[in-house]
């Protein structure tokens, strides 16, 4: 049960950086640590004691393996992630290039 | 597991560095210091597929941050700043909301199997039957390109959605126009 | 971009074809040891950002990687869904696996399309990353300040 509660902790520092924090980069770091903690939450789901990795190496070996499907969902969502993570970062440079400042209040004052 | 406990006591440490330090390229290498740790916990959780992608994708990510710090810049001018009355309400959202997620994260706990022992209602057919319908050794890469192949063509078309974008709004092309009328 | 000083640059020289070799066999043997299209992909486009980092290049140069990256990117998609669109072909769902009891299992010609499938999703990894890293860093994008 500790690992779990872990990822939720892990997940609510993320969570507090993209809700309260003003600096825009801040804002993406919080991202990429709630995508962090989700994909661990769902390796640890998939976690059996004292069983291999799925990796079949001999045709009649004993299959006493961890889940593979929590694994495989994992594997496209982090590379989705690095892809997400890359296009918010983008945007930032293109918002600091106009504004000048990666502080949403100020970003906010200078609107318009 | 007692490693696994230390990772994890790190991997807090290092997303509290990440989020609360005043230079940002420092915390681009605390996210890091992150993205690393979840890799070797993948290890620990025997996931070696994910632990791998893990540490590549983790290295171009620092990258990525740092091609863009270096460009525009890495001091954080909002650290230091006392709390404006603007923060009020969003504060108490997130206390709110972290209250009711407990509630929840309370509930939902007790209904999941333990760590350790997963329900594995689906899994068991995938690794009783994989290699035999598949031909693959590898039971994920059976699970991600034939059991559950359309999940990764729609990985396909975000990621080239997500290239698509990162491109379109970096380009400078088709700007000038929108700068001389502003001007 | 500026390159790099002359030790960077001849680490770069030694490592960065063992990098694109090493991504090449994780991708072709991804359907029977840990790793696959994902991290063999990722790991190529690693290789040419290293070799993008350290020798540095001019717009026309970058021009070029530009549209090698793209057109590589496009291939690999297109390859995917001509995989899939090739189960139609033999009157079966679409991605479904193909000559899958080809070949014996635990060696490397065998699993059916899932090696191609690799083959093609570490195209479009690799490229668009490559992509994303030219569009992020490189100097045809350059700001104004």
């Amino acid at each position: 049960m500790v690992p779990f509660l872990a990822c939720i902790v892990l997940f609510l520092f993320g969570l507090y950086a993209v809700l309260l924090k003003r600096n825009i980069i801040k804002i993406i770091i919080g991202f990429s640590i709630m995508e962090y903690a989700v994909n661990l939450f769902f390796a640890f789901a998939g976690f059996k004691r004292e069983a291999l990795a799925p990796i079949i190496t001999d045709v009649g070996m004993v299959r006493n393996f961890v889940d593979p499907l929590p694994q495989a969902l994992v594997l496209t969502s982090i590379v989705i992630a690095l892809a997400t993570t890359a296009l918010m970062l983008a945007l930032a440079m293109r918002i600091y290039e106009k504004y000048k400042t990666f502080d949403i209040a100020e970003i906010r004052r200078l609107k318009g | 597991m007692i490693e696994l406990y230390v990772l994890l006591v790190a991997m807090l440490a290092a997303a509290i560095v990440a989020i609360e330090v005043k230079d940002l390229l420092a915390a681009a290498v605390a996210m890091g210091i992150v993205g690393f740790s979840v890799a070797i916990a993948f290890i620990l959780v025997q996931a070696p597929d994910l632990a791998i992608v893990q540490i590549v994708v983790e290295i171009l990510a620092v990258v990525f941050f740092a091609a863009v710090l270096l460009r525009t810049t890495h001091r954080d001018s909002t650290v230091s700043r006392r709390i404006t009355p603007v923060m009020v309400f969003p504060s108490v959202v997130f206390g709110f909301f972290v209250v009711l997620f407990g509630v929840i994260v309370a509930i939902a706990l007790r209904e999941l199997p333990a760590f350790g022992s997963p329900a594995m209602r689906v899994a068991g057919e995938y690794l009783a039957i994989g290699m035999e319908q598949t031909g693959a050794a590898n039971l994920v890469a059976s699970v991600i390109l034939d059991f559950r192949a359309y999940d990764t063509l729609g990985e396909a078309v975000v990621l080239f959605t997500a290239v698509v974008g990162v491109l379109t709004v970096v380009r400078q092309l088709g700007r000038k126009e929108d700068k001389g009328r502003e001007e | 971009m500026r390159g790099m000083s002359l030790i960077v640059q001849t680490v770069a020289r030694l490592v960065a074809g063992m990098l694109f070799l090493f991504g090449c066999y994780i991708v072709l043997h991804g359907h029977l040891t840990p790793g696959g299209g994902f991290a063999g992909g990722v790991l190529i486009a690693a290789a040419y950002i290293l070799v993008s980092l350290a020798f540095g290049s001019v717009e026309n140069v970058e021009q070029h990687r530009y549209t090698f990256s793209s057109v590589f990117e496009s291939m690999g998609g297109l390859g995917f869904v001509l995989l899939g669109l090739m189960g139609y072909v033999a009157g079966l769902d679409f991605l479904n696996n193909l000559w899958a009891d080809y070949g014996t299992p635990l060696r490397l010609v065998s699993g059916g399309i899932i090696p191609l499938a690799n083959v093609a999703i570490s195209m479009k990894v690799g490229a668009g990353l490559f992509g994303i890293f030219l569009a992020l860093g490189a100097s045809r994008f350059v700001m104004k300040d």
